[in-house]
């Protein structure tokens, strides 16, 4: 009798907890589904009226109005992949090493460690540490390649681990049929789990592409905050006034918002910052979106199936 | 007097523990040779060690020795990848490469050297007939392995050990995920394919072992109870614990 009764009330309460907490999880979702769209709606409405065709391609201006953002754009996408072709393939090694050669231990342990305090720094501290190493010591000047190390610095913990998740969750009976066929295990990495991993590495990689992209304070003192008169019909990475270059500064989309917000002297300021604003927002979701696309993609080009699972 | 292929005191450990104790078995040529045995008496163990799957798991080893055409391929300077491609291994599981139907059977060959397209296509060919699998599937090819029924899924597992002409083909359990008609087809290859091949098999399906095997092995705690044609040890087992195992089971 005592027993049923203490066995309704706790199941009541615990049902009652358990309503309090859906509405307070559920509450808490709404509100940042609700700031999320906001802060978009905002950044959007208040930029979207200034992007033109002109604007998009056109030099900015130090005083005068009708300034665009043509070169920062440009530097923008271009540092992106030059940070990419460097840390791709240093991110998948050292993940696909984490993941499939390193035998748990100490030194794992320890590289774990250092990947995780390096993915937490501040990004000021990295283009602070850019600053003095690529850019001083190295002697690089203000240059895109300074600025590509001081992201991959920033990026890499990430790659490595997107890299090893990615491999870690392929099931591990793919390896073992890899194993039982007697192939070796780097063709195995290779052209087994590879392919499977893609998906979640496509992702991954895009979505940091896109943190990328949109990241300012360690780009302020590497690649700097100007651009060189750029010749758009010379294509020579040698020559110093080819876009290509990676040795001449370059100021990106984000560190240009920041400069104009801070230092722009031209009248429509103000109108340039919200436009750049609403480009480097629609990149980014671009990104998000191509990260969900291409994973799907590639996935079914390499599994050759037609849907996903 | 040793077979062409068998083991010779073979003991695997798990870090202290024994999982396999001291266990001489031979397989002779086209048989099939059933493993039987309670949960976690050591088939699946004895059977990864037979192609050395074990050296992949972290912390296991083994002593003895596992003689086939007169080379001990426990010996840590035997070629392991060469030996694997001797020794083909399905599991309970089906698990076909991500990849196209046709892919799955010809990656092994491809690796192995082959890359003439006709040869290729000969090999997916004859491999998927072996397998019972070639009228079902020759249309799609190009499909996606993972778009196959389970049993279908299983038999290109079959197909793909098929692909680099093993000598032997170990089996674990590989029916016991399957529907009956697909254990019924699962079955019937075993019996087809040991005209050329010798077989290994661990079953926990005592008509299953009964059907397909010549010889039958009942395994209890790491140590080989009983070995012997399937027919006696069905029949008339010397052991009182393999009797009552069999009983059991079939009851
Ligand atoms: N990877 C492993 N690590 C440690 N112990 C294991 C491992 N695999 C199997 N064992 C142990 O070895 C014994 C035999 O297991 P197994 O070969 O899987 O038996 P069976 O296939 O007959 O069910 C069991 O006691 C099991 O717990
Ligand atoms: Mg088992």
């Amino acid at each position: 009798m005592t027993t049923k009764t203490v066995n309704t009330k706790a199941r009541t309460r615990a049902r009652n907890a358990d309503k309090i907490a859906t509405v307070i999880i559920v509450a808490l979702a709404l509100s940042i589904v609700v700031i999320l769209i906001g802060l978009l709606g905002f950044i959007l409405f208040r930029g979207l009226g200034h992007i033109s065709w002109d604007f998009l391609t056109s030099k900015p201006q130090t005083i005068r109005e009708g300034g665009g953002i043509g070169p920062p754009l440009f530097n923008s996408l271009y540092l992106l992949v030059l940070t990419m072709i460097i840390t791709i393939p240093l991110g998948l090694g050292g993940g696909i090493y984490m993941s499939e050669y390193a035998k748990p231990g100490k030194i794992t342990g320890f590289i774990r460690l250092v990947v995780e305090v390096l993915s937490s720094f501040p990004s000021i501290v990295i283009g602070l540490f850019g600053l003095l190493v690529f850019v001083n010591t190295m002697g690089m000047g203000f240059s895109l390649l300074a600025g590509a190390l001081a992201l991959t610095i920033f990026n890499l913990p990430l790659m490595v681990r997107i890299t090893e998740q990615a491999f870690a969750s392929v099931p591990r009976e793919q390896k073992e049929a890899g194993l039982a066929l007697g192939l070796s295990k780097w063709k195995i990495i290779t052209s087994i789990m590879l392919p499977v991993a893609i998906p979640s590495l496509v992702t991954g990689t895009i979505l940091a592409a896109g943190r990328v992209f949109g990241e300012a304070a360690a780009l302020l003192f590497t690649s700097g905050m100007t651009t060189p008169p750029l010749n758009f019909s010379d294509w020579n990475p040698l020559h110093p006034r080819s876009p290509l270059n990676p040795l001449r500064p370059a100021e990106t989309l984000a560190t240009h918002i920041w400069k104009v917000n801070s230092e722009g002297l031209a009248p429509d300021a103000i109108q340039i910052a919200a436009g750049a604003s609403a480009v480097l927002v629609i990149m980014v979701l671009i990104f998000n979106l191509l990260a969900r696309w291409g994973g799907r993609t590639l996935y079914r080009y390499m599994t050759a199936s037609k849907r996903m699972n | 007097m040793a077979m062409p292929f068998s083991t010779e005191d073979l003991s695997v450990y798990y870090g202290e523990y024994q999982a396999i104790k001291n266990i001489s078995l031979g397989f002779p040529a086209k048989t099939v040779t059933a493993l039987i045995g309670p949960s976690g008496c050591g088939k699946s163990t004895f059977l990864r060690s037979l192609n050395r799957m074990n050296d992949e798991i972290a912390g296991a080893r083994s002593t003895g020795h596992i003689w086939m055409d007169g080379i001990d391929l426990a010996s840590p300077s035997t070629d392991v990848i060469k030996l694997r491609q001797r020794i083909g291994m399905v599991w309970q599981r089906p698990n076909p490469f991500y990849k196209s139907i046709y892919e799955n059977i010809a990656f092994g060959p491809r690796y192995y050297g082959i890359k003439n397209r006709k040869k290729l296509d000969e090999i997916v060919e004859t491999s998927l007939r072996r397998a019972a699998l070639w009228d079902e599937v020759k249309d799609r090819l190009k499909e996606s392995a993972l778009s196959l029924s389970g049993g279908q899924q299983q038999r290109l597992c079959i197909a793909r050990a098929l692909s680099v002409n093993p000598q032997i083909l170990l089996l674990d359990e590989p029916a016991s995920a399957l529907d009956p008609v697909s254990t019924g087809k699962v079955e019937e290859l075993i019996s087809e394919l040991k005209s050329d091949l010798r077989i290994v098999i661990v079953t926990h399906n005592m008509q299953q072992a009964a059907r397909v095997s010549d010889y039958t092995a009942y395994f209890y705690l790491g140590n080989l109870v009983e070995h012997g044609e399937t027919n006696k040890i069905f029949t008339n087992p010397e052991k009182n614990s393999t009797q009552e195992y069999i009983m059991g089971r079939f009851g």
